[in-house]
């Protein structure tokens, strides 16, 4: 699907490249990883208490709703963290992980 | 040296550390941001190029002077300024960041606000966010939360924030004002008579998004690719859009100042619970408190409020200050402009009348307004008992988005004002931690 954020201005940054759940994404330096995922796509994980998907809702680290995972077991707040080159990023917690 | 700690680099915390410094001190800064300015004045990281015209409108004179006496001073390591960090938790005198102890002696909290967000029915989906999130895609991202955006609610930001959305080339498809046009009518005179130019400038932003804006709306439903409303006459309407924006003003962001002791008041003005604190900003031995996390005053108060919060502290440790009659003359003047706009944005209590039991209250963990109503029931219309029976303001946001309207929410299902319905308490961590951080203590 097309992604949920459109990109207005500030195009001519260099390009960064990523995967989210195993797709290859690029965003551009400076992005957080929740805009450069959202820019791709519609969410960045599904709700642990509801049939919905989640995509962030405050972007100022006030409402934790955009924590995704790494495929080392390790969670982000996606609307604080740029993104960087490499990052390999899951809306859920890696297999093997003891949730 | 009295160690002197600051908790956030907004325009609040910048004019108290630029008072300190300027005292002789040097205070330590803790901020979440990765570069001073806090919310209406963020910046864009590395980078990006617009220039802070295009950021920030009229108000690019003001960002400019900010972010450079900030820079300067962190520069000439007049200040020990902690970027990116967040203090998690104020506990006997040290303020913890991760896993760093900050131990102080006066405390100056200028911790902002968020959004005020109520409840609308389907607002857990995907592609719903706040306002103020709106335009931190816009300003700090060059980003719009999609191709056909609906902004509701109500408050200066509705107007602002569409304004540049729209200015920046994003597709609006509606600017829904809940409040309606009789309060906006009433509180804007008392907006005018205190500060007639910012009062102009509003009305006409208003003006240009023509038809586009609807006052005294009622906000029904959010379903995947529509919003479902009533018109100032109660007619059912329906307005196709990708992406939702809500808030209703500002809610001050209080939970520090709760673990550091502030005490706290119910605020019919500002319809939320607000730390007391003297015309200075003084809440308790050794800690001040500023900016719109005291009183939801704006940015242009902010600067004052931190400028007084830092003269109250170096009075206190009887170091010398300049005059602050002028700063308090001009407070005031704000704060009669920052009440009437309360007033003109009233909170709105006729859309939670009409929330179904179904409706999602917290997103955090999906409960609905009738679990909730059923806790009442059972525990009582007490915000903290419903809180430990209902879950209420015990998920990831703790609180900060869901607990105002339950506690409404409660209260008129009781039939009881706010106030009696008693406040929420805030508990540590207010920010999450590294497991780590926590083990350690
Ligand atoms: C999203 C948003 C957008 C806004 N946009 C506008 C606008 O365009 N125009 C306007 O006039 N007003 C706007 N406002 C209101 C505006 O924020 C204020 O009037 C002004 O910025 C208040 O200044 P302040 O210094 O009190 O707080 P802020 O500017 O909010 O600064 C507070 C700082 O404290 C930091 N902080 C908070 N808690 C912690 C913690 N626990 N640990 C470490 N740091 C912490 C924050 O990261 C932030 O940098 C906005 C508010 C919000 C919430
Ligand atoms: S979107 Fe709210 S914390 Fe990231």
């Amino acid at each position: 699907m097309s992604g949920q954020l459109v990109r207005l201005a500030e195009t001519g940054r260099a390009p960064v490249a990523f995967r989210f759940d195993g797709q290859d994404m690029t965003g551009l330096l400076g992005d957080t990883v929740l805009t450069a995922i959202l820019l791709g796509t519609g969410s960045l994980r599904p709700a642990e208490f509801g049939p919905e998907r989640r995509a962030g809702f405050c972007l100022m680290g006030a409402c934790q709703d955009c924590w995704i995972w790494a495929e080392d077991g390790s969670r982000l707040r996606a609307c604080s963290t740029p993104v960087a080159a490499g990052m390999r990023l899951l809306s859920t917690a890696p297999e093997r992980w003891p949730a | 040296m009295t160690r002197v700690l600051i908790v956030g680099a907004g325009p609040a915390g910048i004019r108290a550390a630029e008072r300190l410094v300027g005292a002789g001190l040097r205070p330590v800064v803790v901020d979440e941001g990765a570069r001073a300015g806090g919310q209406i004045y963020r910046r864009p990281p590395d980078g990006f190029i617009r220039p802070p015209q295009q950021l920030y409108g009229s108000d690019a004179g003001k960002a400019r002077a900010l972010h450079a006496l900030f820079d300067a001073m962190a520069a000439a390591g007049q200040v020990d300024y902690r970027p990116q960090s967040s203090v998690h938790a104020i506990r006997d005198g040290v303020a913890h960041v991760a896993a760093t102890r900050i131990p102080y002696d006066r405390l100056i909290l200028a911790t902002g606000a968020t959004d005020r967000l109520v409840p609308v029915d389907g607002w857990q989906r995907a592609g719903v966010f706040s306002l103020g999130a709106a335009q931190i895609a816009l300003k700090a991202q060059g980003v719009a939360i999609g191709r056909q955006i609906v902004l509701a609610g109500s408050g200066p930001l509705l107007t602002l924030v569409a304004a540049q959305l729209l200015a920046a080339g994003a597709g609006v498809a509606a600017v829904l004002d809940t409040s309606p046009l009789a309060a906006q009518v009433q509180g804007g005179i008392g907006m005018a008579l205190a500060r007639p130019t910012v009062t102009a400038r509003g009305l006409a932003m208003r003006a240009r998004l023509g038809r586009l804006y609807h006052a005294g709306v009622r906000l029904e439903r959010i379903t995947d690719d529509a919003l479902h409303w009533r018109d100032a006459g109660g007619r059912a309407q329906v307005t196709e859009c990708d992406a939702v924006a809500l808030g209703w003003h500002l809610r001050a962001e209080t939970q520090l100042a709760d673990l550091a002791g502030a005490r706290f008041a119910w605020s019919d003005t500002w319809a939320q619970w607000l730390p007391v604190a003297d015309q200075m900003g003084r809440a308790g031995r050794g800690l001040y408190l500023a900016g719109d996390g005291l009183r939801i005053l704006g940015a242009d108060g902010a600067e004052v409020a931190g400028a007084l919060a830092a003269s109250a502290c170096l009075d206190d440790l009887g170091i010398a200050t300049p005059d602050t009659r002028a700063l308090l003359r001009r407070a005031r003047r704000l704060t009669r402009f920052a009440a009437a706009m309360a007033r003109a944005f009233p909170w709105p209590g006729a859309q939670l009348d009409a929330l179904p039991d179904t409706a999602v209250l917290c997103r955090c963990e999906g409960i609905t307004l009738g679990q909730m109503r059923a806790a009442a029931d059972h525990g009582g219309p007490e915000a903290n008992r419903v809180k430990s029976l209902g879950r209420i303001g015990m998920g990831r946001c703790q609180g900060r988005y869901c607990q105002l309207a339950a506690a409404d929410l409660i209260a008129r299902h009781a039939g009881l004002a706010p106030r009696d319905v008693g406040r929420l308490r805030g508990q540590p961590p207010v920010r999450p931690v590294p497991i780590g951080a926590l083990l350690d203590d």
